[in-house]
């Protein structure tokens, strides 16, 4: 196991983008998680200072109210976080479940749950989220999570599917099944090993996509506005027409930019990804 | 399955899904507590003290169901109206067709959308076809790199550091003039004066579009370009000692599309669905914007309308592509 760990690391450290990606990750965790510990954020406004540019005190300028941008990243990066992170587990695991039984099942099974799996991709997630959010008043962003892993995992499902159709006609696993090796020994040993990166990225890019989604809706004004969070400082400053002028540019750019450089992070961390659990893709050193 | 035509099996498909569909968005408007019916039915009877039965009577009308009648009777009744192209009237502007409303903001969003995937797919094809025939050099890793770049970043994300940069802080383009889809004064006709318009107020969100969704196809089309140049004919066409630049056209280029068509087809779908953002950040006039209003406002006719569209976009897009797919690849029909 360790010397897995060694190994991967090792793999990710040869690769620019993955290592990029690997540390901004651990720093943004750790600053969203780690981060409001240590730096408190002052809810009040302070009519003196609305609208500065960065400065050592203020490195990402100030808002409408005068409270500091980087202190409010600080603290609106955990519930996305979670969000996205729950949002992504729950689809992954209905992509497993389905995409398996549907894989080793066939027949009817598969037939019904690979139309589903089509139907649910046909109408885009982001109508019928919006939708959904239309109708019911949601009273807490985290409610937005299941819905959205409820709507994540027919690809995942499909790729599942189509892996381990594929895994099952390899010789190693034809021979194991010849030695008398048990199901489960097969399923776990043999076939889900090969399976990892192609999983882990996919929980990665279904973390992405709930990442666009939710603040999409958040953004919008379809989701309650409360607590801090990237979504709402974005909300706020471009209801307050902060990106049409010029002295509150910082206030919009703020949580954009740790949206755009958090999503950034979490692909170049699964392209790594793909490569440690896919020998065959890494460049030959 | 027992249909042996691969064709009919596929139209059966399609017809189902839109169906099914429909029926879902039907019921999930109707059943789900806070539905727009009841909440409909209690605002009439708190701001216009109405009694129950009349405010039941006047949703009836608007909604066009009949209450008395149980939900799934309901149901087939607007099942038959759909099939009449009838979808409703809106309850944001009463007495107008849902479908009329629809169609007024349609062709906006069809243009705007249209003509970015479109550029978006030509740019993709090239860069990523050059892409994939100099692997690994520096021209390579500058545009994979690039894609790979944007093709993460969220389309409304894109949109407001294009109006961040160029507005406020470099004070290039007039973004205050360039919002809404045509100037005040302005009417549709056949003018130099009416195109020049639209396209002052189109070309952001074109652009837009194009940016957000042309690393996409350039990683798809470097993937497919590579895989289809390991082929033989491309070997034995190289063997022939045939020029380099005629490689790339007819052997490789040709083949290495066919499998963005598909995702061609299935990306139409998913612009619409994301030019819900980009629309309201730019204020332009189209089916996304619309889609949002329609749901602050609760105008559930003109929503359920705008998603069966998309629905039957996508659907037929997907069918389209099947069926010239299964001309093309004969493998595809036998299952």
């Amino acid at each position: 196991m360790l010397h897995n760990l060694q190994n991967s690391l090792r793999t990710i450290s040869r690769n620019p983008v993955g290592l990029i990606g690997l540390i901004g990750l651990v720093f943004f965790i750790l600053m969203s998680f780690v981060g409001p510990y240590l730096i408190p954020f002052n809810d009040e406004p302070r009519m003196d200072r609305i609208y500065q540019s960065p400065s050592w005190q203020h490195i990402m300028g100030t808002d409408h109210l005068g409270r500091d941008n980087a202190v409010q990243i600080v603290h609106g990066g955990r519930e996305v976080m979670i969000v996205a992170f729950t949002a992504g587990l729950i689809s992954l695991v209905i992509a497993t479940l389905v995409g398996g039984l549907s894989a080793f099942l066939g027949g009817r099974f598969d037939t019904v749950a690979m139309t589903l799996a089509d139907v649910v991709l046909t109408v885009p997630r982001i109508i019928v989220l919006t939708m959904i959010a239309g109708l019911i008043k949601f009273t807490n962003p985290l409610a937005l999570a299941p819905l959205i892993g409820m709507l994540t995992w027919p690809t995942l499902a499909r790729g599942i599917r189509a892996q381990i159709l594929s895994l099952r006609e390899r010789d190693y696993v034809e021979a194991s099944r010849v030695l008398g090796m048990s199901t489960a020994h097969i399923v776990f040993v043999e076939m889900l090993p090969n399976m990892m990166g192609y999983i882990l990225t996919g929980l990665i890019l279904a973390m992405t996509a709930a990442i666009y989604e939710q603040i999409v809706l958040i953004f919008l004004g379809l989701v309650p506005l409360s607590g801090t969070n990237w979504g709402l400082m974005l909300n706020f400053a471009y209801n307050r027409g902060a990106i049409f002028q010029k002295d509150s540019v910082y206030y919009i750019l703020a949580p954009t930019l740790a949206i755009v450089l958090f999503q950034l992070t979490m692909v170049s961390f699964a392209r790594a990804l793909e490569e440690i659990f896919n020998p065959r893709l890494r460049t030959q050193a | 399955m027992l249909i042996k035509s691969y064709v009919l099996r596929r139209i059966i498909k399609a017809v189902f899904t839109i169906f099914l569909i429909t029926s879902l968005v039907f019921f999930i408007v109707r059943l789900m507590p806070g539905n727009p019916v009841d909440i409909y039915i209690s605002q009439l009877m708190i701001e216009e003290s109405m009694s129950y039965t009349q405010a039941l009577d006047q949703a009836a009308a608007l909604f066009q169901l009949d209450f008395n009648k149980p939900v799934v009777l309901q149901y087939v009744e607007y099942l038959g109206n759909l099939l009449q192209g009838n979808l409703g009237q809106s309850f944001r502007s009463k007495g107008t067709p849902a479908a009329d409303i629809i169609f007024k903001y349609l062709p906006w969003t069809l243009f705007c959308v249209g003509s970015g995937l479109v550029f978006s797919f030509v740019i993709g094809l090239l860069l990523g076809m050059v892409a994939g025939f100099k692997r690994n050099s520096p021209l390579d890793i500058g545009i994979s790199s690039l894609a790979a770049l944007i093709g993460a970043i969220p389309n409304y994300l894109i949109a407001i550091m294009f109006i961040v940069v160029m507005g406020s802080v470099l004070n290039i383009l007039p973004f205050a003039k360039i919002r809404g889809s045509l100037s005040p004064g302005v009417q549709p006709e056949f003018s130099l004066n009416f195109v020049q318009d639209v396209l002052f107020h189109a070309w952001v969100p074109i652009l837009i579009y194009v940016l957000s969704t042309v690393g996409n196809w350039v990683l798809l089309m470097k993937s497919s370009t590579t895989s289809t140049l390991e082929e033989d004919f491309v070997t034995v066409a190289r063997a022939r000692g045939l020029k380099e630049r005629r490689i790339l056209t007819q052997y490789v280029g040709r083949n290495a599309m066919l499998p963005l068509i598909t995702q061609l087809a299935i990306s139409i779908g998913f612009v619409v669905a994301g030019s819900f953002a980009i629309e309201t950040l730019f204020v332009y006039q189209g089916v996304g914007a619309l889609l949002l209003q329609s749901i602050q406002a609760r105008d559930y006719p003109v929503v359920q309308g705008i998603v069966l569209i998309i629905t039957v976009t996508v659907v037929t897009a997907n069918l389209l592509v099947d069926l010239l797919y299964s001309r093309l690849d004969p493998r595809i029909r036998v299952r």
